[in-house]
């Protein structure tokens, strides 16, 4: 059995330990909050731009722009989103497992695919299975500007009109709550589907010419596509890490616990043989 | 007198709400004026002031890269950044202004991004401009 000051340590070190994950759980929590705010802030935005688009699209114009080309698909650009930094539970291993698993069904070779990574951990892992890497981004901000990610997307959008790729999907930890976070996979380019449906059906003028307007809207939409999903999944990064850290947080309480009563139990019975050691003495002096 | 309905939506959210009696901006072909029941209309924007005409006045937003779309009742402007006079902080303007001068300066000899820098000198000069109306 472990000595007393064994136990002591033991209980002394978790106790810091516990210390640590529970700072981090409420400033993740208040992270969390802001982000969703900011997400909540965002809203307008893409519903408005998206509302635009569809009624573009559904106006049926002749008008062509290499975004909305759709080709035979050679080579295929993924971004993905993880974190930074680690101690978020499963965020970017399930997310790492799910894409692989995908790239695995649908790729017969690695030269059919290339990765735009955001954050340092999906980097790492990335390069460790030798994928081809065309862009990373890290030490994003928690609460990330339009413009930390304007340059990927104009790469992205410029590698598809130069026909360097033919298809871009974005992927993300969607965020349900703090305890849920859904891998999900999202086509951004081509853009060929615009959900919903435009309701009021206007045709409109475009000044000065539906090309140059598309020109300067398609990439804006794209670029929000992209946000968007940043934006949701900083969300999800600071729900997955407060849920891990206060899953580790209870689990230091009960290691705390369990160890307290080891060491009680411990020093009652150093207690109790040091008393039968002076009774056992005084009993042979006499 | 009809009004339309104004708003300018931008990534951080939504900067400016309201009827008004005339949305002037500044397209990638020119000035546009629209009043009330303008016809469907999408154009580009550049970086520029937006001006708004309500009963109670004139107000000034600094725009900067987006586009505008008209519907005979509502006008929405997005953009990626906009601002309202009250929020620019002038010093910083300045201080953007006096920088992207200076790399176009250097532009010759260096290798800048010219068309940067001249985003930026556009941005200032139109928070600049839309400031002095606080």
């Amino acid at each position: 059995m472990a000595s007393l000051r064994d136990i002591k340590n033991r209980i002394n070190s978790v106790k810091k330990t516990k210390q640590i994950t529970k700072a981090m759980q409420m400033v993740s929590a208040s992270k969390l909050n802001r982000a969703q705010r900011h997400s909540q802030a965002y809203e307008p935005y893409t519903r408005k731009i998206k509302e635009v688009v569809a009624s573009i699209a559904a106006s049926k114009t002749d008008a062509t722009h290499p975004m909305l080309e759709e080709r035979p698909v050679q080579k295929t650009a993924y971004i993905m989103i993880f974190s930074d930094q680690g101690l978020a539970g499963g965020y970017n291993a399930s997310l790492f497992r799910s894409f692989m698993q995908t790239v695995e069904e649908r790729h017969s070779s690695k030269e059919e695919y290339g990765v735009i990574v955001i954050g340092r951990i999906g980097r790492d892992l990335l390069k460790r299975k030798d994928i081809t890497i065309f862009d990373e981004v890290t030490g994003l901000s928690d609460q990330p500007s339009f413009e930390d990610i304007k340059n990927i997307t104009r790469l992205a959008v410029d590698m598809y009109k130069d026909q360097a790729i033919d298809e871009l999907n974005i992927w993300y930890n969607h965020f349900v709550n703090p305890i849920q976070q859904d891998v999900t996979e999202k086509k951004i380019l081509p853009l060929t589907d615009f959900a919903e449906e435009d309701q009021s059906n206007q045709s409109y003028e475009y000044e000065p010419s539906e090309e140059a307007v598309l020109e300067q809207l398609l990439p804006q939409y794209a670029e929000s596509l992209i946000y968007g999903a940043l934006l949701d999944a900083k969300a999800s990064e600071f729900g997955a890490r407060m849920t891990a850290m206060s899953s580790a947080t209870d689990n230091a309480t009960g290691i705390i616990d369990e160890q307290t009563i080891v060491y009680n139990r411990a020093r009652q019975a150093a207690v109790t043989q040091e008393i039968t050691e002076i009774v056992g003495g005084a009993a042979a002096l006499e | 007198m009809s009004t339309t309905n104004l708003s300018i939506v931008t990534p951080d959210g939504t900067v400016y709400e309201g009827e008004a009696d005339l949305v002037s901006v500044r397209s990638t072909t020119g000035e546009l004026g629209i009043l009330p029941g303008h016809i469907p209309l999408v154009a580009p924007l550049e970086t520029s002031p937006v001006r708004v005409k309500t009963n109670s006045g004139t107000d000034l937003v600094a725009v900067s890269g987006g586009f505008v779309e008209v519907r005979p009742d509502t006008v929405t402007i997005l953009a990626e950044s906009a601002e309202r006079p009250e929020e620019i902080d002038k010093d910083r303007a300045q201080t953007a202004k006096e920088r992207a001068e200076e790399r176009l300066n250097r532009a010759k000899q260096e290798e800048i991004d010219i068309k940067r820098a001249q985003l930026a000198l556009k941005r200032a000069n139109t928070r600049l401009e839309v400031a002095k109306q606080k």
